[in-house]
């Protein structure tokens, strides 16, 4: 029974996310889309870790010797500057999320091969959210990518 | 002569349910001017607001001299409001207009000839896409130009610079209205029409002070008012507005909850059975979810957040679900908001969910702040594609570049066009150096001044403005450009309910002053911009052949203006778009057979996310969309994100007063305006006055983390808490260019720089503020007593302290117009216009 083994990565890894999220909210608050709507993300994941509390409770995390699973050990830790750093910021939140946005599909897999009611109900509840930050950060990142890289100083 | 200062909407006429509003006819002359003095009259429209009075112009030896108006109007049937009768040409007609092209020399601005400035600008222009490329180019326009402006405008943005860089201060004030629409029925146009008025039982407006923002509009309210059956009056708006005092139930809502409320009145709707299950069916897709998102909403839930009674939304609710015929509009304390879209797109469901659109008296409108602000969405000088298109979609761009005859590739639309905040943002990371601003003042207008004019003076800008005055903002500008201005020129332009207008030149500009529109078109000629077989890209003469080429741009799209032409308009009524070969005669009312325009290859968006604006995508929406049906998208209420603090207790709004119009270029001229409103104020309610220690008329400093005000105190009726301050008063006329920190008076200087995530529209109604005294009154403050602003009413008024001479409650004189504020009234028999269209029944 493997698992508490996803189970665990994924809520320690939407803390992670959690956490960057709000590191680039703060980093770039002169830029109040990203700042605002960064936090309400954030504040997503804090939902999720939340709501695989008592599916943890029942079935445990075992993340122990499992570090080389844990590609988002650190998550974002500070930010870049300027338009180009703003754009880099939001690939790396990008690249978090659909890590994230897999291990929910994973979990979510189990949880049908499992029957697990409660658990298909966590996953229906947060799997969204993934696919809504993928897309919001997408729609920011293509609005901004242009003039980061072609006239930005 | 009727006192149109002192009594704002004149004489009434009352009339029934049913029947068409009765025609009045108002009119004023300069003084000294007698009727049969008047050379000729010359057909317009009024540009004071998004109302769109038809009036004619009284021209005396080249000089315009007074204004009357059109009785065979269907949108005014006559009327004139305080700002059409006294600020219109006598805002124009001034001793300090813009006479002659300015440029920078030596760090001050001197008068040139049009071609040196001209040619400034376009040597700094193509010395920028030479080494830059367009990204460098912002352009921000306005609400007040003329349709044919627009449209050349858009043509260069988009197909000679190529920039993506491109809106107007219609952000500001109605960029909600078009993002509801588009979220919810797939495009921008407005469902209703004013002829709901004359028809509804019911009425409903959200954050709306009608009789304030659009006197005329009220005037036919309180017409039914005073007729047989009535129609019920429910009125949204934290301030006792005189929509509020007439009002049946007024829900006097904390500042930024707006969405809570709208999403307690849905689920009563649920609750209750007050929908129309089969039309929902038929014509809408996503109930379910809507239904989810309300639940928590309960008549206590909202009171609890929105600080009113739960008996009221109850009875609010009740209006809306069992009245046969329910009109709503919405404005600016929905669309300046938070969650401003979230909670417009709940007005269009509570419509959808009762099947109320496109009927008689059942209607939507989502209401805009200025005149011609309609015609940006359409041309698509705020950025969006000309003609409602799709900027997602390959096939409307390819129709745009063969109207054109340009590489498609040209027209930006790799991302959504940049919206005002992100030009500002983008000017001040240094990436846009070239800014073109036209007919608009952002440097009264815009969030958060201190940061905007630090924009504006940002090292390495080039900037252009064009407008009537040396505005605020003109003060920053690298060249100016002096323009014509209404009744100087000719155009059309559009109104809120899709009523197209021609404005017909009545006299020279002043001095050298230009039309916008030869500004543009010679812009367009010095730049060589062409077309792919090499012709000009504008060829056109004047604004005839403009119209002509936008008339074939909105061939088979929404707003088709295939049907209508300079000649229809002279003579008669505007005419109500669409008009085509199917709809000869206009259109009254869109979506009566409940086909919505959401099919994804006639759509004029994918719609987003209303929780962060995260695009769709034409792959999700095409899995989704059930062409035809109308979305009724929701979202759950969040808290405002600056919220009232132990520092900041209060919480602050803005907005406008009757007799004043945006900055004041035009009604702070008006010798009877001015008088009537002529400086700047912020009201509280009697209980914080007390709380506060201060009196009527004591000057005093209101801060938010972002700036202060130093202004006297109107104790008015305003909710607890909440303090308004009136955003039209800038610094041009304080004598100097410079702001003095000691003199801020601009409402703007508190302000946030936050929008709304989808209609990226900024949220000028709420911030978190503290009050302060500076000094005792030296007499009432300016704030006139004849609408919202009034002092507070009897029995509420501020106990205690005693007020000096002159200060205090009690001692308000009554805002009047005298001599100057006198305009005639006349009461023709004859029967009342209708709207231009077979389709309205007799
Ligand atoms: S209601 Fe608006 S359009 Fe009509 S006269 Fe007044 S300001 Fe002008």
């Amino acid at each position: 029974m493997k698992l508490p083994v996803y189970l665990g990565l994924l809520h320690e890894a939407e803390r992670i996310l959690a956490r960057s999220f709000r590191v680039v909210a703060d980093g770039h608050g002169d830029e109040p889309d990203v700042h605002v709507i960064l936090g309400t993300l954030a504040g997503q994941c804090d939902r999720h870790v939340e709501a695989l509390e008592p599916v943890i409770a029942r079935f445990g995390s075992e993340v122990e010797g499992e570090e080389e699973h844990r590609v988002t050990a650190d998550g974002v830790e500070e930010v870049r500057t300027g338009a180009l750093g703003l754009l880099l910021d939001l690939q790396d939140l990008y690249v978090l999320v659909h890590h994230l946005d897999v291990m929910w599909t994973m979990v979510g897999q189990a949880a049908a091969g499992g029957r697990d009611r409660e658990l298909l109900d966590v996953v229906a509840r947060c799997e969204p959210d993934a696919d809504l930050q993928s897309r919001w950060l997408q729609t920011r990142m293509k609005q901004a990518a242009p003039q980061a890289l072609l006239v930005a100083a | 002569m009727v006192d149109r200062i002192a009594d704002i909407w004149g004489t009434r006429t009352p009339y029934a349910r049913g029947e068409r509003w009765p025609v009045r006819v108002d009119q004023t002359l300069a003084p000294g001017v007698a009727e049969g003095d008047v050379d000729r009259w010359v057909q317009s429209a009024c540009v004071l607001c998004s109302n769109g009075c038809g009036c004619d112009i009284a021209v005396k030896d080249g000089r315009m001299v007074g204004i009357r108006g059109r009785q065979a109007d269907i949108v005014n049937h006559g009327r004139l409001g305080p700002k059409g009768l006294f600020g219109s040409w006598q805002g124009v007609d001034t001793g300090d207009r813009l006479t002659r092209p300015l440029i920078r020399v030596d760090g001050e601005l001197v008068e040139t000839d049009w071609d040196t400035a001209m040619n400034r600008i376009v040597e700094r222009s193509r010395h920028l896409l030479d080494t830059k490329g367009p990204l460098s180019h912002g352009f921000y326009t306005t609400g007040q130009l003329f349709l044919e402006e627009y449209y050349a405008l858009g043509i260069i943005g988009k197909a000679g610079v190529g920039t993506p860089h491109m809106d107007g201060n219609t952000r500001l004030c109605t960029a909600t209205a078009a993002t509801a629409m588009k979220e919810s029925f797939g495009s921008d146009g407005q469902p209703g029409s004013y002829v709901d008025i004359d028809e509804c039982d019911a009425m409903f407006l959200f954050g709306h002070n009608m009789a304030e923002t659009q006197t005329v509009l009220w005037m036919r309210v309180l017409d039914r008012l005073a007729g047989p059956n009535p129609p019920r009056l429910v009125c949204v708006d934290p301030r006792e507005t005189p929509v509020a005092r007439a009002a049946e139930v007024h829900l006097a809502v904390r500042p930024g909850t707006n969405l809570a409320l709208m999403n307690g009145l849905i689920r009563e709707l649920f609750v209750n059975g007050w929908i129309d299950d089969a039309y929902i069916a038929a014509h809408t897709v996503d109930v379910d979810r809507l239904r989810d998102t309300v639940e928590r909403w309960t008549p206590e839930a909202v009171a609890e957040t929105c600080g009113v009674g739960a008996d009221d939304v109850r009875r609010a609710a009740e209006i809306f679900g069992t009245s046969e015929r329910v009109l709503s509009t919405v404005l600016q304390g929905f669309y300046q908001s938070a969650q401003a879209t979230a909670s417009s797109c709940q007005v269009n469901n509570l419509h959808l969910l009762r099947g109320m659109l496109g009927k008689e008296g059942s209607g939507i409108l989502q209401m805009n702040g200025q005149p011609t602000a309609q015609n940006n969405r359409e041309c698509g000088a705020d950025g969006d594609l000309p003609g409602f298109r799709n900027w997602e979609n390959p096939q409307h761009v390819q129709e745009l570049a063969d109207l054109w005859d340009v590489d498609p590739d040209t027209i930006p639309h790799w991302a959504p066009p940049t919206h005002v905040m992100q030009i500002f943002r983008y000017v001040e990371l240094g990436s846009i150096e070239f800014l073109w601003i036209s007919a608009t003042n952002p440097a009264v207008s815009m969030p958060q001044l201190e940061r905007i004019r630090r924009i504006l003076d940002t090292d390495g800008l080039f900037l252009v403005v064009q407008d009537l005055y040396l505005t605020e903002t003109a003060r920053y500008a690298d060249v100016v450009l002096p323009c014509a201005a209404w009744g100087e020129k000719t155009g059309t332009f559009t109104n809120v309910n899709r009523t197209v207008h021609l404005s017909d030149k009545a006299v020279e500009p002043p001095g050298e002053a230009r039309s916008d529109l030869d500004v543009f078109l010679d812009y367009s000629r010095r730049m060589d911009f062409r077309t792919r077989s090499g012709a000009p890209l504008l060829d056109w003469a004047g604004p005839e052949d403009g119209f002509r080429a936008w008339q074939e741009c909105t061939r088979g799209r929404p707003c088709d203006y295939t049907g209508i032409s300079y000649e229809r308009l002279r003579g008669g009524s505007g005419i109500p778009w669409p008009c085509n070969d199917a709809n000869p005669d206009g259109t009254v009312r869109l979506y009566g057979d409940g086909v919505f325009p959401t099919d994804p290859d006639y759509c004029e968006s994918y719609g987003h996310d209303l929780l962060t604006g995260a695009a769709t995508g034409p792959v999700l929406y095409r899995a989704t969309v059930q062409p035809g049906k109308a979305w009724l998208k929701s979202e759950d209420y969040r808290p405002p994100h600056e919220e009232p603090s132990e520092e900041y207790p209060l919480r602050y709004t803005t907005g406008r007063t009757v007799y004043q119009f945006h900055t004041r270029t035009k009604t702070g001229r008006s010798r009877a305006l001015n008088r009537a409103a002529p400086g700047a104020w912020v009201e509280v309610s009697p209980a914080d006055a007390e709380q506060l220690g201060i009196v009527e008329g004591d000057v005093v400093a209101v801060r938010s983390r972002r700036g202060h005000l130093e202004v006297p105190v109107r104790v008015g009726d305003i909710r607890v808490g909440t303090v308004f301050a009136p955003f039209h008063y800038g610094y041009w006329d304080d004598g100097g260019s410079e702001v003095s920190a000691s003199a801020h008076h601009a409402a703007n200087e508190l302000t946030m720089t936050e929008w709304d995530p989808v209609s990226k529209q900024p949220v000028f109604k709420n911030a978190a503020v503290r009050i302060e005294k500076v000094r005792d009154c030296a007499g009432p403050s300016p704030a006139p007593t004849t609408a919202a602003s009034r002092p507070a009413c009897a029995g509420h008024r501020t106990a205690g302290r005693a007020t000096g001479p002159g200060g205090g409650p009690g001692a308000v004189p009554a805002t009047v117009g005298g001599q100057e504020g006198e305009a005639s009234e006349r009461f023709p028999d004859t029967a009342p216009p209708r709207v231009a269209s077979s389709e309205e029944r007799p």
